[in-house]
Order: C-alpha cells, then sequence, then structure tokens
C-alpha cells in the first residue's frame, strides 16, 4: 500500500523529467539519426546507406574543419582553466565576506546580456575603426588601422571570455571546500609553492576540473554566433557546416550526418580526457 | 651544547588592529621537554603557536630554535612540524604518501622514503597501513598517522594544537598517557597546546598557564597545583573554593580575613605582601578540607564552620560532597575521603568541617 504510494509519488516527481528528455532530446536525435541514413537517390526517394557519412570522410574541408574545430576548442578549455584557476583560487581562498561576494557577482554580470550583445562588444572593440584600433593608432604604436577581428584569436578570446563563468563557478565551489589547514600543513612539512599547488590543491579541486572542463568544452564545440561573428567567414567552424546544410543548402540529410559526428566527436574526447586524467564520471558529480 | 634551549620565546607579541592577542611572552624549553600551554578559550594560545611554526608574524619579540632567529625563515623551512587541531591529514593521498610527504620536498629518493615511512608508522604502532586510505582509520589512529608525518622529518620542536579535542572522551584518555609515551620515545621536544587541565597536568614536564594572552606562571604540574603564583592560576589549576575577604590583621605567622558574610579566615599570604584593609581572594582545595560528624575533632582547625550535606557527587575515588555553610549559605566543595565513615552520608546530613591556615591561600584582588 504504502509502497505503492510512494512509487507513485516518485514517478510523479520523475515525470517532468522524463518528459524533458524524452521529448527534447530523445526523440529529435531518433529522428535525426534516421533522417542522417537516408540517401536521396531522386526527387523524394531515399534509400537507407551510410552515404551522408561517406561524404564526410571523403571531403577534406569538411574533416579538416571537424578537427579544427574540436583542437580550438580543447585550446579554449585549456586557456580558460589557466586563466580560470588563479581567479577562482583567489576569490575562494584569498578574499572573505563582501569582497568574495562582489567579485563573484562580477564573474557573473557579463551573462546578464545575451550572447549576441556580449559577441558584438567584442566587434566593436577589435573591429578596423574600433576601441583597440584607434588607441594603438592615438598611442603612435601603429601607423594605421589594424583589423584585429576575423582571426583566430578573436575567436579564441570569444570563447574563452564566453566560457569563464562556467569554469569559475565549479572551480571556486570545490575550492572554497578545500580546508586552509591543508594547506598549511603542506607548508608546515616543508612544500614549496609548486608543490602545494600539485600534490594538494590540484587533487582536491580535480572535480571541479572536471567538470568545469566538460562544461567549457561542450560550450565552445558547440557554439555558433561566436565563431562566426568574430572568425567571419572563414571561421571554419563545425556548427557553421550543419547551419549551412540545415538552412542554406537544405540538405537535413548531411546537416543530422554532421551532427551525429559532431555528438560523437564531443563525447569521444570527453571519455578519452576523463580515461587519461584518470578521472570518472560518476566521482565528479558524485561530489 | 645542551644548556642552549630547543626552542625560546623572547617578549613575543601580537597585536591585531586594536587588540593585542599575546603580550611579551617569554619562555623557553630545554631539549626532550614535554612543555604545555594550559588556558581558557581565546586567550591567544593558537596565536602564539601559529608564531612558532611561521604562519604568523610577531608584532615585537623574537623566536630563537636551537639558538638561531628564526623570525626570518619561512614556514616551510623552520625545523618545527605542527600537528593541527583537526589533523589536517591529506585526503587525497593513501597513508603512506601523507606520511611521506615531507620526504618528498626534501628531495629523498623513492626507496628510502618508503623504508623510513614504513619504520615510522611502526614506531606508532601503525605498521602496514601505507597504502591504506585515509579515511579507513579511527579517530586515534588518524592522529598517531599525523605524529608520524611530523616525526618522520625529526623536528626539532613538534607543535600540537589541541590534537586531542575532536577525540571523544574515552580515547582521549587513552591518547594522552599514548602522547607522553611517543613523546618520551622519540624524545623530542613537545609544545602542546590545551585548554583541558588534566592534559597539561598529566603529560607535561612545564606547563605555562595563559590568560589574556600574557603567561601567568610557568612551572611543573605539582607547582601549578600546590604552589599557584596568581589568583588565575589557583582558580584556573585544580578545583578550588573561591572567597573574597577583607585583611583584619597581617601578621608574620598568616593573615585574618573576613568575609563579606562575617565569616573568619587564617590564611597565608602568597606573595602579594596583603596589608590590613586589602581586599584578597582567598582559595581553599576540596582536598585540603577534614570532615567530621563532631565539632570537637575540629578544634585544632584554624578554619573550622558546619553545614548541611547538599549533594553527593559520588565519582569513585574522586567523589564529592556539596555542602551549604550554615553561617553563609554559601556552597563549599570537598572532596570525600576514602574512609568508610563518610560512605552512609546523605543528602541533609549535618557535618563539621574546617581546614589549616596554610591551605588557605589569599592573592591580592585583581583591579
Ligand atoms: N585575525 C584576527 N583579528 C583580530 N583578532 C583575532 C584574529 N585572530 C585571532 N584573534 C583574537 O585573538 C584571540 C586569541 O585567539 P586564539 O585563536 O589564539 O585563541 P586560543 O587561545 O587558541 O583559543 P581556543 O582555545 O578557543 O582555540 C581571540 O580573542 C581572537 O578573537
Ligand atoms: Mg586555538
Amino acid at each position: 500500500m504504502t509502497s505503492d504510494k510512494s512509487k507513485l509519488g516518485f514517478i510523479l516527481l520523475l515525470a517532468p523529467l522524463l518528459i524533458w528528455l524524452i521529448t527534447l532530446i530523445v526523440l529529435p536525435h531518433v529522428g535525426m539519426f534516421l533522417v542522417s541514413l537516408r540517401e536521396k537517390t531522386g526527387i523524394r526517394e531515399y534509400e537507407t546507406s551510410f552515404a551522408n557519412y561517406a561524404v564526410f570522410f571523403n571531403e577534406p574541408l569538411y574533416w579538416n574543419t571537424f578537427a579544427r574545430t574540436a583542437y580550438m576548442s580543447i585550446a579554449a578549455t585549456a586557456l580558460t582553466l589557466l586563466i580560470g584557476f588563479p581567479v577562482a583560487y583567489y576569490i575562494a581562498k584569498l578574499t572573505r565576506g563582501r569582497t568574495k561576494t562582489t567579485l563573484f557577482l562580477m564573474c557573473l554580470i557579463p551573462f546578464w546580456v545575451s550572447e549576441l550583445v556580449r559577441t558584438f562588444g567584442w566587434m566593436i572593440l577589435l573591429r578596423e575603426t574600433g576601441v583597440l584600433s584607434s588607441f594603438l593608432q592615438y598611442l603612435g604604436v601603429v601607423s594605421g588601422p589594424v583589423e584585429f577581428l576575423y582571426n583566430d584569436a578573436a575567436i579564441m578570446t570569444g570563447l574563452v571570455y564566453t566560457s569563464m563563468l562556467f569554469m569559475v563557478v565549479p572551480l571556486v565551489t570545490t575550492l572554497d571546500s578545500l580546508d586552509d589547514s591543508l594547506i598549511e600543513a603542506g607548508y608546515d612539512l616543508g612544500g614549496t609553492n609548486w608543490s602545494i599547488l600539485r600534490e594538494i590543491i590540484i587533487p582536491h579541486a580535480m572535480p571541479g576540473i572536471v567538470s568545469g572542463c566538460i562544461v567549457v568544452f561542450m560550450l565552445s564545440l558547440g557554439n555558433y554566433l561566436t565563431p562566426i561573428l568574430l572568425g567571419g567567414k572563414d571561421s571554419l567552424w563545425f556548427t557553421g557546416l550543419i547551419y549551412n546544410q540545415f538552412i542554406t543548402r537544405f540538405n537535413w540529410e548531411l546537416g543530422s550526418a554532421f551532427g551525429f559526428l559532431l555528438l560523437g566527436l564531443s563525447s569521444l574526447i570527453v571519455f578519452l580526457a576523463l580515461k587519461l586524467s584518470g578521472q570518472s564520471l560518476g566521482k565528479t558529480m558524485g561530489r | 651544547m645542551s644548556d642552549i634551549p630547543d626552542l625560546e620565546c623572547r617578549a613575543v607579541s601580537k597585536s591585531y588592529d586594536d587588540f593585542q592577542a599575546v603580550q611579551d611572552v617569554s619562555f623557553s624549553v630545554p631539549k626532550g621537554t614535554f612543555f604545555s600551554i594550559l588556558g581558557p578559550s581565546g586567550c591567544g594560545k593558537t596565536t602564539l603557536l601559529r608564531m612558532i611554526a611561521g604562519f604568523q608574524n610577531p608584532t615585537g619579540g623574537d623566536l630563537l630554535i636551537k639558538g638561531k632567529s628564526v623570525l626570518e625563515v619561512p614556514p616551510n623551512k623552520r625545523p618545527v612540524s605542527m600537528v593541527f587541531q583537526h589533523l589536517a591529514l591529506f585526503p587525497m593521498m593513501n597513508i603512506g604518501a601523507n606520511v611521506g610527504f615531507g620526504l618528498r620536498q626534501l628531495g629523498v629518493n623513492k626507496t628510502d622514503i618508503k623504508a623510513q615511512v614504513e619504520r615510522v608508522l611502526e614506531r606508532v604502532g601503525l605498521g602496514g597501513v601505507a597504502e591504506r586510505s585515509v579515511s579507513s582509520l579511527s579517530g586515534g589512529q588518524k592522529q598517531r598517522v599525523a605524529i608520524a608525518r611530523c616525526m618522520v622529518l625529526e623536528p626539532s620542536v613538534l607543535l600540537l594544537d589541541e590534537p586531542l579535542g575532536a577525540l571523544d572522551l574515552k580515547l582521549r584518555e587513552h591518547m594522552k598517557v599514548e602522547l607522553k609515551k611517543l613523546q618520551s620515545e622519540f624524545n623530542t621536544t613537545f609544545v602542546y597546546i590545551t585548554h583541558d587541565q588534566s592534559e597539561a597536568l598529566v603529560m607535561s614536564d612545564q606547563i605555562a598557564v595563559m590568560n589574556k594572552g600574557a603567561f601567568e606562571q610557568i612551572g611543573t604540574a605539582k607547582d601549578l597545583y600546590y604552589q599557584p603564583q596568581t589568583a588565575f592560576v589557583a582558580g584556573f589549576v585544580g578545583e578550588a573554593n573561591k572567597y573574597t575577604a577583607k585583611v583584619e590583621a597581617a601578621a608574620a605567622n598568616g593573615l585574618h580575613l573576613v568575609t563579606r558574610d562575617g565569616v573568619h579566615l587564617r590564611g597565608v599570604d602568597t606573595g602579594d605582601r596583603l596589608g590590613q584593609g586589602d581586599t584578597a581572594q582567598v582559595f581553599v582545595r576540596p582536598e585540603a578540607i577534614r570532615l567530621s560528624r563532631k565539632s570537637a575533632d575540629m578544634d585544632q582547625m584554624a578554619n573550622t564552620g558546619a553545614g548541611q550535606v547538599e549533594s553527593v557527587l559520588f565519582n569513585g575515588a574522586n567523589s564529592q560532597l556539596i555542602l551549604r555553610d550554615a553561617r553563609t549559605g554559601s556552597e563549599l566543595n570537598v572532596a570525600l575521603p576514602q574512609t568508610a565513615e563518610f560512605r552512609d552520608l546523605t543528602k541533609g546530613d549535618q557535618i563539621h568541617f574546617g581546614w589549616e591556615a596554610d591551605q588557605t591561600r589569599c592573592y591580592r584582588q585583581g583591579t
């Protein structure tokens, strides 16, 4: 009787999550997968085959873009971690009370405006007639206007900026839980800054590092606006290719195949990274 | 060589913005001594210890280890190790790695580290646990790992900040004996902080009593108990019945005092040179008070009285009586004598009591 009741409660509580998962994630993906397996043989004539996937592997532009997206995203993740870690350490360990809250809020502020506006902000700063270029001319460092947009560095800047919060928040949370006396004990036993960072702080922060990196990597890989706007026509971002197939070419079959390849790629890289760092998803999320 | 103390503090002070946490503390600890700093919560013990370890800088005075000033030496270079209040074992490492941490910093090679770690773990009675995780140990075992982790570096001085505070009572009793044993085995100088007087009294060779940032008295446990030099020490170390009284007459052989309730007391001056009219604080230990059912037995005593048993706090050999003084209505704490005579005392019984003048220690009332 009671177990029936609690079962019902459990199902009811789970229902919104299940509906969300099934309607918004599982169903579209099943549909997309089926679409990606269709090969167009004539008008309104289709056959089931892997032809769309074959297109990807036979066209160097496609898999070059694919590889480029992957390594740019990995680089963006690494860079975000490198910049985010000291920031998070400072917020979590070296500040108290009000300052801490203020700094934390300052990390949040950029997210009060939409991603589009934020990216346009960067364009205003970096374009040929933009703030940075004018400033350098004013200083006399350069003689003519300089274009800072439409290169990899601009993309990277945009990606790191967009992802920073998602790295800093999990890092601050895990570093906050590190007992100061552990760090002091490390120094007391003769540890140097470097050995304490390596042996005590980083192992403790590992769950935060892993979850931050996964989120940032996924966000970068799937980002569309930032690479297109800051990288321009030659940004060669894989999401751009997918967009083209769906919207410009109306080639939903190929677009779906690309979408699936992207899903596979991101899963594979996350899996490899977890294996390499000796972490597991359960361990990371369980903390 | 041997007369250079392992640790010496010279007028060490520490003040925060508007608050003096440690003032002019001076002491020296000879090699191999178990030195305790005993004081109530918030008196500045941790601050003092952290200055010795190097985590805080004194605002005045000098700190010497083996005769050399260490004020300029950062904590990771000081020849002292600290056992933290909550031990601060590294949960991300197994026990062997925890104990080996200090040796790794020194660049000792792996096989030597392994051997030394195993040896020190055996000495604390934990051989063969090196591969286990920290969380698999009991409270007392963690304690010993924390000590082993410091001792493997052979520090000149081991600092311990209330390391037994987190343990339950039973284990604490056990660890007291254990710690003392470890200290004499390693023959290392221990500086031990506690607010629990029984810990300090049982383990220490020397005890410093600290109050409000300053040392009140340094001495052996017996000194502190039988010859407390200040009213604070008399009240803090051991139990005592306390009176406030005015000096009626001061003679070479003792003082004659009268409490506000009109009770006459005879006591001894402890060196405060009390004179007629001074207000004094008077301390009498519970075990100094004799009991009898007949008032005649008390005739030779300098201080006598009668009262009613308020309650019997039975605790085996440490049983106590609370008496209510018939004259003043105030409570008096008396150790229950271990004789058959008083075994049947119960609440409401009338009893006579008395104690000698030289068990009545008088101090000048603090201003
Ligand atoms: N950063 C600080 N700023 C101002 N006052 C401080 C600071 N740190 C400590 N104090 C004060 O110094 C005094 C001594 O503190 P300390 O931690 O040394 O006490 P303690 O004797 O170790 O007490 P406990 O037995 O409770 O651990 C306390 O009154 C505390 O409020
Ligand atoms: Mg303390």
